[in-house]
């Protein structure tokens, strides 16, 4: 298949600014399932509510485009119900942070096997530029005209923590990186998040002076990181990427056979 | 009837119900008075190879379930007024990318935390109008075990039907009394299955274009179709739009699908109307005191009668009109500062006649109380 035929051409053009990172997500995401080569069929795309969440709008697989931070609720409900199918979930950092912060730690702790996707680009987009609890302190916004004051959450040390079993990190410079990423969290049984970090050159990108869209992405270059560099060593504010965390544990959805298993033997 | 006899709660009845319609598929968190559904769930549901999950919030049980019922499960949650509160948002959801789907609200006293395990009936309005925008939305509700039975088939077969959130407005009394239940054989109450689609894969398929008589033919997730599910106003696709002729004919849709079905929809009960100067109207617990007084007076030669609703919504008001044309007297008898009550006297000529009798102390309102109160109506005294 070549990459076009995942898209609905129908749907577009997209709603994205020019120069926002969410496109490239959605570019990276469709290499990733060419490359896997799963049938649409049996692909779930659940998302929220944000800039970032109409991606799966383009997709053509099983869309389901869902209300503010709880779309990993709606993709729970998918799963346990059909268990064969691949969910995955893209999230923007306020959609499933803030709002849906409750979901997400939930759902690591469940280890269900669901595709976590933050597109972190440390701002509310879609609502015009207010901070997020990914913006971080002394950042500019629409609602810290003066500044921050929010810490920012460290969404892998965040996730590893509530339970998920597959955690890494990229950026929309590092394309190839984020597709190999995506794929390998999609075929790892049990809660994968993977955090990209994406530009908004429309709201934080002005607002904190970051530069254009260009000039952000280039700044993920020079900011972060592999994971365990030398360069980490000696410049420890750099932030690595790549894989934090891939362990096997039992995953959510088949656990469940073993109630079954045991409800129909009445066994306690 | 023939079936199973048993002695159960009303909670254990609206399982019962629950798993005849076939129920799949549980999502819930744990919540006075109507934790039993969710725990006898959790032991039934797996035997069947169902699922249950215990979710960390009421938003998030409802979400679950909208999930769940999109890939073909019949799917259901129960709670009651905080966690219904919370569910507003996703219940507007369900309602907008109309998804089948049922939710079982126990009333308890509110608001807010109110009164965790004492009964009332003030969710009426909330069941209406809880979620934000102009919509419809089916509510019905029952006075007894068999009843709780009867309308939770009911409810699934509905939200079938018309692809809605269907919700059961019950109460702690109704919830947590026993009494005896009959079980019918499978087959003897019919079910309404999921109406699939008969566009073959490779065809264009459109999920939101309704058939000639407002139905939406569907296909699960998981299988031929892909398509868009938003909660955004949608074109024929599922593909957010703001169109204004397409927003303008959705909300109708979404709206006369249940509106024009009224009738259909609407279940209730009637008793002695026919000779009756006095109506009483009343639904779920408090039908049973306003029923007791009924037969009481009929013994003393009172032309008093009832009528007992078991669809609150939509409000069936030519109904009403019609049966209580004749009545010198109406009487909505019920446990709230009066939710049914004004939409009694909205639907009724002279609704100088309409009245209230209702407690909203906790305490379940009993044949005496409307004894009472009928004789201040009536100017008699206590
Ligand atoms: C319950 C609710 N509260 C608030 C909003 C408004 N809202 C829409 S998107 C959004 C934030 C989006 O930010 P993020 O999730 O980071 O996505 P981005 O647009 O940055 O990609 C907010 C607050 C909403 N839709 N629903
Ligand atoms: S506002 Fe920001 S996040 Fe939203 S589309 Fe524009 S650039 Fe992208
Ligand atoms: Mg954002």
């Amino acid at each position: 298949m070549a990459i076009k035929d995942w898209i609905r051409e129908r749907f577009f053009p997209h709603i994205w600014c020019p120069g926002c990172g969410h496109g490239m997500v959605l570019n990276a995401l469709l290499h990733t399932f060419e490359s896997l080569g799963i049938s649409k069929n049996e692909i779930v795309m659940v998302s929220g509510i944000g800039c970032s969440s109409r991606i799966s709008g383009y997709v053509d697989v099983h869309t389901l485009h869902t209300i503010h931070g709880r779309a990993l609720a709606f993709a729970t409900g998918v799963k346990m119900s059909r268990p064969d199918l691949n969910v995955i979930v893209p999230m923007g950092d306020g959609d499933a942070l803030a709002i849906g912060g409750n979901h997400f730690i939930h759902s690591a702790r469940r280890n269900i096997n669901i595709n976590a996707i933050v597109m972190n680009n440390r701002v509310y987009g879609m609502t015009g530029g207010q901070y997020s609890p990914l913006s971080g302190y002394g950042t500019l916004a629409t609602t810290a005209p003066f500044i921050n004051i929010d810490h920012a959450f460290d969404i892998s040390r965040l996730s590893m923590a509530a339970g998920a079993t597959f955690v890494a990190r990229t950026t929309t410079y590092h394309t190839k990186q984020m597709s190999e990423l995506f794929k390998e969290a999609i075929l790892h049984e049990g809660f994968s998040v993977v955090e990209v970090l994406t530009q908004c050159p429309t709201y934080f990108g002005r607002k904190n002076k970051a530069g254009n869209a260009v000039e952000m992405i280039k700044s993920f270059k020079n900011n972060t990181t592999q994971i365990g560099s030398k360069a980490k060593e000696q410049n420890p504010d750099l932030i690595e990427r790549g894989i934090f965390l891939q362990k096997d544990l039992p995953e959510y959805s088949r656990e469940y056979d073993k109630v079954i298993e045991r409800a129909k033997t009445k066994k306690r | 009837m023939t079936g199973t006899l048993k002695f159960v709660q009303g909670n254990e009845a609206c399982v019962e119900g629950a798993l005849y319609a076939g129920l799949q598929f549980f999502a819930g968190y744990p919540i006075t008075p109507s934790t039993e559904i969710a725990e006898t769930l959790a032991s039934k549901l797996p035997q069947i190879g169902g699922k249950f999950i215990q979710m960390e919030d009421e938003i998030a049980s409802m979400c679950a379930i909208i999930g769940a019922s999109l890939t073909g499960s019949k799917s259901m949650t129960a709670t009651s007024g905080p966690g219904f509160s919370l569910m507003q948002e996703a219940l507007g959801y369900a309602i907008m990318a109309e998804i089948p789907c049922v939710i079982a609200n126990v009333q308890r006293g509110g608001p807010s935390t109110g009164l965790p395990t004492k009964v009332a009936q003030g969710d009426v309005m909330q069941a209406r109008w809880g979620t934000h925008g102009d919509h419809a939305i089916v509510v019905l509700t029952a006075s007894n075990n068999q009843d709780v039975f009867n309308i939770t088939i009911e409810a699934f077969n509905v939200a079938e039907t018309y692809r809605t959130p269907v919700i059961l407005l019950f109460d702690e009394v109704v919830a947590h009394m026993r009494e005896r239940l009959t079980v019918p054989e499978k087959n003897e109450i019919p079910l309404v299955e999921r109406l699939q689609t008969s566009v073959k894969e490779g065809v264009d398929y459109h999920p939101y274009l309704p058939r000639e008589d407002g139905r939406l033919p569907m296909s699960d997730f998981g299988g031929v179709h892909r398509y868009n599910v938003t909660g955004l106003y949608h074109d024929m696709w599922g593909f957010p739009t703001a169109t204004p002729a397409i927003v303008d004919g959705l909300i109708h849709h979404l709206t006369d699908k249940i509106r024009n079905n009224v009738h259909v929809i609407t279940k209730f009960k009637e008793y002695y109307l026919e000779d009756s100067s006095t109506v009483l109207i009343s639904y779920g617990s408090a039908a049973r005191s306003a029923l007791h007084h009924v037969l009481n007076r009929r013994k003393r030669g009172e032309n008093i009668g009832l009528i007992e609703l078991q669809t609150l919504w939509p409000f069936h008001g030519e109904l009403i009109r019609e049966k209580c044309k004749n009545a010198r007297l109406i009487v909505v008898v019920e446990m709230n500062l009066g939710q049914l009550y004004r939409q009694v006297k909205m639907a009724v000529d002279r609704p100088e006649r309409v009245f209230l009798a209702n407690r909203v102390d906790g305490v379940f309102i009993t044949p005496t109380d409307i004894k009472n109160m009928l004789r201040l109506i009536q100017g008699r005294g206590v």
